[in-house]
């Protein structure tokens, strides 16, 4: 029982991890290798507003998300448009970016136990006998939520469906005037938006530390190949696939596997299914 | 008004022409046009470690040829067999650990060492990225960039090699002279191997898997095995460089899968040029003494890299070395369109 509610926490947790990256790989094509970055950036400054500001928990979150997207955006229109297409320095350029954002954070002293949020709602509930504190079952309320609403979105509004549009076939997209760049930089700034909502939710249950901002990457990457690409059934079924087995190895073995079972889980999708779990053979042609 | 549009001809120079074919020979200007760059790069290396003085400045030369050597190694897998590796660390590592237990396990000397360490890491490293190897861009790039992650993982986790303590008390050179020159001399032969190994046979192949691998599979040749042996030479290099840290540092432990390994040599390789190889050995000749003068500023280090790194890819992609070549090659003018 311990392992089934434990396992879904950190299968949300993951898919929250994921979501943002898998949103601008989606749409415009682009690894947002600062993804990690993002997210330790927001929760330092979510910590920056609540405990130097003093500025409120409500307040201090919502500008947080509000910056980061902000600062995705600007990343996408004044930094990343210049490499668009070009997939090595796509990389190398989103990573150098996130590597500035971490290591600067690194020197500015952020390490050690005393960064770190508060939890939104302390407690603990018993859940088929199981010890759960509330910030866990927020994590997994506020995880499907933002499935939920993210799905309205992208069925339901203008933009959702123009991003959509760009993410399925971009000519006939730029064809009906939906303006890919345009697109591109939203898309951006809703995955950093989304990442910081990540940090705010989870970030509590732990430390701020930079080494978070790197695995944080490594399992959203994961989760996007095993899922396969663009395919929010494919990644959300990842992270709970990833999400059980690490569970299952931290509570056999030591907690040390974690990174491993990623890694395994991406070779062992390579080898069985290139596309990934939901992948369409159109992604296959790209990835392999 | 209609304004003025210009744009820019760039013409070879006929020297450059002339040089190119048999001609070189014909006059002491041609051959030295051709020979200066390459005199320049050897002499001013072989020289280095004659001219600075203290033993710290001598021990960065070494680090410098050590990063030049990731960085070709790099710069070989990312622009001619496009597979961009974010975890040069993972060669590094495995290098430095194979020769430590071959010096200590094996009781080799220094010598035979470093070259098995090299060739059995290479190979540990193809086995290990074997999977991964069907893989293009952005995939490629994040499983590498796990890879010596979870390797320094496994160390930690299972206590192996000596778990977080590393293993000491490897031999080491025996004099700044050997640590200079062995490295150096490694360093020349990688480079002028690898350019010329690129415009061999297989150079044309592999840089044929870079721009279209389907056409290279529909030629009957597998793309595959290609990348095996493009992967296994790159690590092969960095190999190299990983034992002789082991051997420098008499001591081979987690740092040698540090981050420094993988993000340095691409920094070196964006800034000196990607696709020309000596870019990447000039990059890290300008990346590491500058590092090493800003070492009191600590972890800022690195962000201070990232930040010129992302000046580079994006203000001037081309790097310091396609610049250089082309002002060396080229005459440019002013034409009205």
């Amino acid at each position: 029982m311990e392992i089934i509610v434990y396992g879904i926490v950190n299968s949300v947790s993951l898919a929250l991890m994921a979501l943002g990256f898998t949103l601008v790989y989606g749409i415009s094509r682009l690894p947002n290798f600062a993804h990690g970055a993002f997210y330790i950036l927001a929760g330092y400054l979510a910590w920056v507003g609540i405990r130097s500001l003093n500025m409120g928990y409500i307040v201090s979150v919502l500008l947080t998300i509000f910056v980061v997207g902000i600062l995705g955006m600007a990343m996408y229109r004044f930094f990343l448009i210049r490499v668009r297409g070009m997939p090595i320095s796509e990389i190398i350029a989103s990573y150098a970016m996130g590597l500035f954002i971490l290591e600067a954070l690194r020197w500015k002293g952020l390490k050690g136990m005393t960064f770190t949020l508060p939890v939104i709602y302390p407690g603990t509930i018993f859940l088929f006998d199981v010890p759960v504190d509330y910030q866990r079952l927020l994590v997994v309320a506020i995880g499907a939520g933002i499935v939920a609403g993210l799905w309205l979105f992208t069925k339901f509004t203008r933009l959702g469906l123009a991003l959509r549009g760009i993410a399925q076939d971009e000519q006939a997209a730029m064809m009906l005037g939906i303006d890919s760049d345009a697109m591109a930089t939203v898309a951006t700034g809703l995955g950093s938006a989304l990442a910081a909502v990540a940090a705010i939710v989870l970030l509590p249950l732990g430390n701020i530390v930079v080494e978070a901002g790197y695995q944080v990457l490594i399992f959203a990457v994961a989760v996007c190949i095993v899922g396969g690409l663009g395919s929010w059934a494919g990644a959300i079924l990842a992270s709970f696939i990833i999400g059980f087995a690490q569970i299952l190895t931290v509570s056999y073995m030591q907690s040390h596997f974690q990174v491993v079972v990623a890694l395994l889980a991406i070779i062992l999708t390579l080898i069985a299914k290139p596309s990934g779990l939901f992948g369409r053979q159109k992604q296959l042609e790209e990835r392999v | 008004m209609a304004e003025v549009q210009r744009r820019k001809e760039r013409l070879d120079r006929g020297i450059k022409v002339r040089a190119e074919s048999i001609y070189a020979v014909s006059s002491w200007e041609e051959a030295a046009y051709l020979l200066a760059p390459r005199i320049i790069l050897v002499l001013g290396l072989l020289l280095a470690p004659l001219l600075v003085q203290s033993p710290y400045w001598k021990r960065v030369v070494t680090v410098v040829c050590v990063y030049g050597l990731l960085g070709l190694s790099f710069d070989f897998l990312a622009h001619f067999v496009g597979l961009v590796s974010l975890g040069g660390a993972l060669a590094t590592g495995v290098g430095g650990y194979a020769s430590a237990l071959a010096n200590k396990a094996l009781g080799l000397p220094v010598f035979l060492s470093i070259p098995l360490a090299s060739l059995a890491g290479g190979v540990v490293c193809t086995v290990l990225l074997l999977p991964c190897l069907p893989l293009r861009g952005v995939y490629f790039a994040i499983v590498t960039l796990m890879y010596p992650l979870v390797l320094s993982r496994l160390v930690e986790a299972f206590n192996i090699l000596g778990g977080t303590d590393g293993i000491p008390g490897v031999q080491g050179f025996g004099g700044p002279w050997a640590e200079s020159y062995i490295i150096i001399s490694a360093l020349l032969l990688c480079l002028f191997g690898l350019r010329r190994l690129v415009n061999e046979d297989l150079g044309l192949i592999l840089r044929g898997v870079k721009d279209n691998d389907q056409a290279v599979k529909a030629s009957g040749i597998s793309v595959t095995r290609y990348k095996a042996i493009a992967v296994f030479i790159a690590s092969t290099l960095g190999c190299l460089a990983g034992a002789y840290l082991a051997h420098l540092y008499m001591w081979a432990g987690l740092s040698l899968f540090a981050l420094d390994f993988s993000i340095l040599p691409i920094a070196a390789t964006v800034i000196g040029g990607g696709g020309t190889l000596v870019g990447a050995v000039v990059g890290s000749m300008i990346l590491i003494p500058l590092s090493e003068l800003l070492r009191e500023f600590g972890t800022l280090r690195i962000a201070f890299y990232a930040l010129v790194l992302m000046g580079f890819i994006v203000v001037r992609s081309e790097g310091l070395m396609v610049w250089a070549q082309r002002k060396y090659h080229q005459f440019e003018r002013w034409v009205q369109i």
